[in-house]
């Protein structure tokens, strides 16, 4: 039986991949059953996993094996469903009590994190030395950093009328954000080749058995 | 109308070629060599130098939507974990990790038999809140994680029993394809407790987290995508499914560039048709 399954899922794994690919010829039925299923399976699956892996552990469990202890549960317990209460417009205005508590420990909790992560340190990281390697290629890169993240900078500089030689860094500083525009750009066609990749790998290996 | 379909016709020529181009380097491999990266040296260094017995945090941060990317990564670096003689905590802010996790681990463990449960290895689970997490760990590791998977107590399991507060850790590996992930580790462990974080990541979030790995190492060294997960593979003398799958990337490079080039002649000279007109 589970022989059979293990075909089965198998076999339904290359009939959606196949599904999904048919769009690049163009928009057709079998294109359309998959993603819908994708979606609907999505959100179920997702519901169930969320509800074994976060509510259970977390709260129904520890409620039920020691309420006493456990007691200061009930607070988060209680924003939950207040948020839940969003689905009807009546009591929609009570979702905003937990909405206004999460974006408040998040904005608190990100703020120094940010600032220390974000901002000093990676300020604290363009002011270096760049000639304290004795590599070449890295006294180049060090210059180019300097020289990039000051003119990308000065680029988003509004205040004053870029014109004559105080446009120069500014068209250096573009410069240097499309060179990293291009590198983000090749970044993501690697990783869309690298999917397209794991689909082919798996139809000659799982499937036809061409590749081992 | 004619236009359009025939840049249908373009758009379907070009999937073609791409397919062919990924599929007959995967049937036949050319055994094309990658060069590998100061990146990936830098995460090969720190996980190289943590001394014998160290305890790591081995982050599974990822789904099987990234599976081909990060999971040739995860097994390169715990294969190279364990060859150290490291111990590794295994957990997951994301739902679905400690899945891949498993999966890495089973395939890897084949290759280390005498690795034992609790001793060389601990799967610690999924924990949600991600940087509150962290940041919980780096004050009291036993309150995250009172018991492991299969709930043994934390106090129970031999190889954390050193292993109080973030501080205890030689090294984070984060493989995360999102948030939460490895901004996280380095935002609340790095930055908060000064324990290094490394880490691997899909190619399109490379490019965000790579201004991390600077004079204040604030990540130490970072991989991006299959080809650095080939270029780990290598650092490792082993030839795994990143390297193999790296004849397909570099091929399906080479076709794209070819077509940028052939599409940009074309604007260019439908640009001069129409000044001539």
């Amino acid at each position: 039986m589970s022989n059979f399954m293990s075909i089965f899922g198998l076999w339904l794994s290359v009939f959606f991949t196949f599904s999904i690919f048919s769009f690049l010829y163009k928009d057709n039925p079998f294109y359309k059953l998959a993603e819908q299923i994708f979606v609907g399976l999505s959100a179920a699956y997702w519901l169930v996993y969320l509800f074994y892996s976060i509510m259970l552990p977390n709260l129904f469990t520890k409620l039920v094996h020691d309420f006493r202890g456990n007691i200061i549960l009930l607070i988060p317990a209680a924003l939950g469903i207040m948020m839940l209460l969003r689905i009807f417009p009546k009591t929609q205005w009570v979702s905003r009590f937990p909405i206004a508590i999460m974006i408040g420990t998040s904005a608190g909790i990100n703020m120094v994190r940010y600032t220390k992560s974000d901002l000093l340190s990676q300020i604290s990281a363009t002011m270096i030395n760049p000639f304290a390697s004795s590599s070449p290629s890295i006294v180049m890169g060090n210059i180019l950093l300097i020289i990039g993240t000051i003119c990308g900078v000065y680029y988003f500089y509004f205040s004053k009328k870029q014109e004559g030689i105080s446009a120069v860094p500014s068209k250096l500083g573009i410069w240097f954000l499309m060179i990293s525009f291009g590198a983000s750009f090749g970044y993501t066609v690697m990783a869309r080749i690298s999917l397209l990749i794991g689909r082919l790998e798996f139809l000659l290996k799982d499937w036809l058995h061409i590749i081992n | 109308m004619s236009a359009v379909s025939s840049s249908q016709v373009e758009r379907r020529i070009v999937f073609l070629l791409l397919l062919i181009a990924v599929a007959l380097p995967l049937i036949f491999p050319l055994g094309w060599k990658t060069e590998v990266s100061n990146y990936s040296k830098l995460a090969w260094n720190l996980i190289q130098s943590a001394p014998d017995s160290s305890v790591a945090i081995f982050s599974f941060d990822y789904d099987p939507s990234s599976m081909t990317e990060l999971q040739p990564m995860a097994e390169a670096m715990l294969d190279h974990a364990f060859s150290r003689n490291h111990r590794v905590l295994v957990m997951a802010l994301w739902p679905q990790g400690m899945q891949m996790a498993e999966q890495a681990f089973s395939k890897i463990l084949a290759k280390y038999p005498d690795k034992r449960y609790g001793i060389d290895y601990a799967y610690m689970g999924y924990k949600v809140a991600g940087i509150v997490a962290i940041q919980s760990m780096g004050k009291n590791m036993a309150e995250v994680f009172p018991a492991d998977l299969s709930g043994t107590k934390y106090q129970d399991i031999p190889m954390l029993h050193d292993v109080k507060t973030l501080k205890d850790i030689a090294y984070i590996n984060s493989l995360s394809t999102g948030v939460p992930g490895i901004k996280e580790w380095v935002m609340a462990a790095r930055d908060v407790y000064q324990t290094p974080v490394t880490g691997g990541t899909t190619a399109v979030s490379a490019p965000g987290l790579i201004p991390y790995v600077n004079s204040q190492q604030q990540l130490f060294g970072l991989l991006g995508g299959l080809k650095a997960a080939s270029e780990y593979e290598s650092l490792i003398d082993v030839i795994g499914p990143a390297t193999v799958k790296m004849d397909s990337q570099s091929v399906a490079h080479i076709l794209i560039l070819f077509l940028i080039a052939v599409g940009n002649i074309k604007a260019l000279r439908a640009r001069k048709r129409g000044h001539n007109e």
